[in-house]
């Protein structure tokens, strides 16, 4: 059991209570990381799952309405591609800085930066994958009497979904990585048990279970999304065993 | 006519043509005659500057487009097959947005397997899975899903191999046969069109129709020197593919059989005679000089001349002519029966018979 009160953690904890490996902080110590997962590990992962779901989820909602407006009109293309660029660009800690100033310290300035770092690669994904429909087979959708609307969701889009899937897949780990900085500004997610080790004086442990925990979920996430695109598109997976 | 914004001429300045309920029409010229823009016309995948298409008498530019084209089949070269659906979801696509209900959508797709010679199993596949003729054949299928009366077929067999186009040719006019559909199909391909069409179009550049006639009366008699250096310098031996052995009246044969007798009466008019076994079968011929009266045996039989089936083209037979110092062929039916015999001097005649018979007939329509 802890000595010290919640949220007040100390630099090392209390003596007496712990191990040796805390007292000496060790590399790792999993006593500590067993008593303490229910108080700082699992409440920090789960906010840290929350961060990503809503910022890829918001992002692709932009992304996709933007690329399906742009596969129609072309012209769209340029700037939208030229604006994610941009917000591409800018390093994640000004980014959380700059947007502080305009909407304050919390969590909507977290996720506007983690939204913005999704676009470009959803919207470019999303664009390509429509795009890449092959021209015969626009050609026969189009001779046979499909409807512009019937044409985009049972042919295009589902052609598109594997560069979709490819395209979620790279915003979801990436935002993973960059949502341990979001702590920056609010304490949340992954990033606080680090933060906190760092500015207490390095706790090992705390920082390494913190650490390993994002990696992780990163790796969780990639593998969960290779399955669901097996799972979605057993065409493409037919596609290759007959193109080899 | 069709002009296309920010060219010189129009793709296709005049072009006037009318295909027949239940024929195939073929629209064939040098690339860039305007030919597949003239097919594409028909389903308003391209839509005209000016003038008309009446499809059954009714103008198609009154009609909504997609719902125009659900009632056209539609093959292209590419085959353009949907890679994410299964064969059966691809070649049922056009019921299913005309809002067919399942069980009669399952029903069709099986029917349309049958049709197009693909196993049942195809159904669940994927078009990734299967050969480019298959792939075709799948084509087909879903063009005819929702029997639609008229094809547009725009070089439906130009990019599979040699052998397997000529037996989707084959099965398409087998299919053909039966179905009756009108079809406009197009190809560069002259062979092709001489195969396929019971009318040929013959396109030169701006959409010009040079000759619209039958096979027989384009080879027959090309409309002008483009046509003729078309069609080839072998037009004469292309006229002999479009006649099988079975639609000439073939020179009588004499038959004969063990003990029967022979005179010179028998030999009479150049007539071959046949020596025939118990189970009628042809076994060798009889020459004067082996026998010119009497009763007749086996053994006074000489070799056999070469023979051709009633399915041979005309054609076919020249060739095997022409491998036996132009010695008359004896022609033999499916059963085994003997139909007759055929000549060089035959296959002139009728040539010249379907030549004469041109002269009278021809009707070329040029735009």
């Amino acid at each position: 059991m802890r000595a010290a009160p919640a949220g007040a953690d100390p630099v090392i904890p209390s003596f007496g209570h712990t191990s040796s490996c805390v007292r000496n902080n060790g590399a790792f110590c999993w006593d500590w990381f067993q008593q303490n997962w229910s108080t700082v590990f699992e409440p920090a992962l789960v906010q840290h799952i929350e961060l990503t779901l809503i910022a890829v989820g918001i992002g692709f909602a932009i992304a996709f309405v933007l690329a399906v407006a742009a596969h129609r009109a072309h012209w769209l293309a340029a700037p939208v591609t030229f604006l994610g660029s941009l917000l591409y660009t800018i390093p994640s800690l000004a980014a959380f800085e700059i947007l502080v100033s305009i909407t304050g310290i919390n969590w909507l300035t977290v996720e506007i930066a983690l939204v913005s770092y999704t676009l470009l690669i959803l919207f470019t994904n999303t664009l390509a994958g429509l795009s890449g429909v092959p021209p015969g087979v626009l050609d026969a959708a189009h001779g046979i009497g499909l409807r512009p609307r019937q044409l985009l969701v049972r042919i295009e889009l589902p052609l598109a979904l594997p560069a979709i899937i490819a395209g979620l897949r790279v915003a979801v780990v990436t935002i993973i990585s960059l949502a341990t900085v979001a702590a920056y500004i609010v304490p949340a997610g992954l990033g606080k048990p680090i933060f906190d080790a760092i500015s207490s004086g390095g706790f090992n442990t705390k920082f390494i279970g913190a650490g390993v925990l994002c990696i992780a979920l990163a790796l969780v996430a990639d593998a969960l999304f290779a399955v669901l695109q097996r799972v979605l598109t057993p065409w493409a997976a037919a596609r290759r065993a007959g193109a080899s | 006519m069709k002009w296309y914004p920010k060219t010189s001429r129009p793709a296709i300045e005049k072009l006037s043509l009318s295909v027949p309920a239940g024929e195939v029409c073929v629209l064939v010229g040098p690339s860039g005659c305007g030919k597949t823009t003239a097919m594409r016309l028909v389903n308003r995948m391209i839509d005209l500057t000016s003038g008309s298409i009446l499809i059954d008498g009714s103008d198609i530019a009154t009609r909504d487009p997609a719902d125009l084209r659900r009632e056209i089949g539609y093959v292209i070269q590419q085959v353009g097959l949907f890679p994410h659906l299964s064969i059966s979801h691809n070649i049922t696509m056009v019921p299913r947005l005309l809002g067919w209900e399942r069980k009669r959508v399952a029903a069709r797709a099986e029917e349309l397997l049958d049709l197009v010679g693909l196993p049942q199993e195809m159904a669940g596949r994927f078009p990734s899975q299967l050969s480019g003729g298959q792939r075709q054949r799948v084509g087909v299928a879903r063009a005819l899903a929702a029997d639609p009366p008229l094809m547009l077929m725009d070089e439906p067999f130009g990019a599979i191999d040699p052998i397997n186009r000529d037996r989707l040719q084959n099965e398409f006019l087998r299919l053909q046969s039966e179905m009756r559909k009108t079809v406009v199909f197009v190809t560069h391909d002259i062979d092709e069109a001489i195969k396929m069409g019971d009318r040929i179009a013959i396109m030169r550049e701006g959409g010009e129709l040079v000759q619209y006639d039958t096979p027989d009366q384009i080879l027959a008699g090309p409309a002008d020197e483009f046509v003729a250096q078309f069609v080839g310098a072998d037009r004469g031996l292309k006229r002999l593919a479009l006649t099988t052995l079975g639609e000439i009246e073939l020179q009588a044969v004499h038959v004969v059989r063990d003990g029967d007798s022979v005179g010179p009466a028998t030999w009479e008019g150049g007539n071959r005679v046949v020596f025939m076994d118990a189970a009628g079968r042809a076994v060798g011929e009889l020459t004067p000089d082996r026998v010119s009266e009497g009763r007749v045996r086996a053994a006074d039989a000489g070799a056999l001349a070469h023979t051709v089936p009633t399915t041979a083209t005309l054609r076919d037979a020249l060739s095997q002519m022409m491998a036996d110092s132009l010695r008359p062929l004896l022609v033999v039916d499916p059963a085994g029966q003997i139909a007759g015999s055929v000549s060089i001097d035959l296959i002139n005649e009728s040539l010249r018979r379907g030549r004469q018979g041109d002269a009278a007939e021809r009707t070329t329509v040029a735009g």
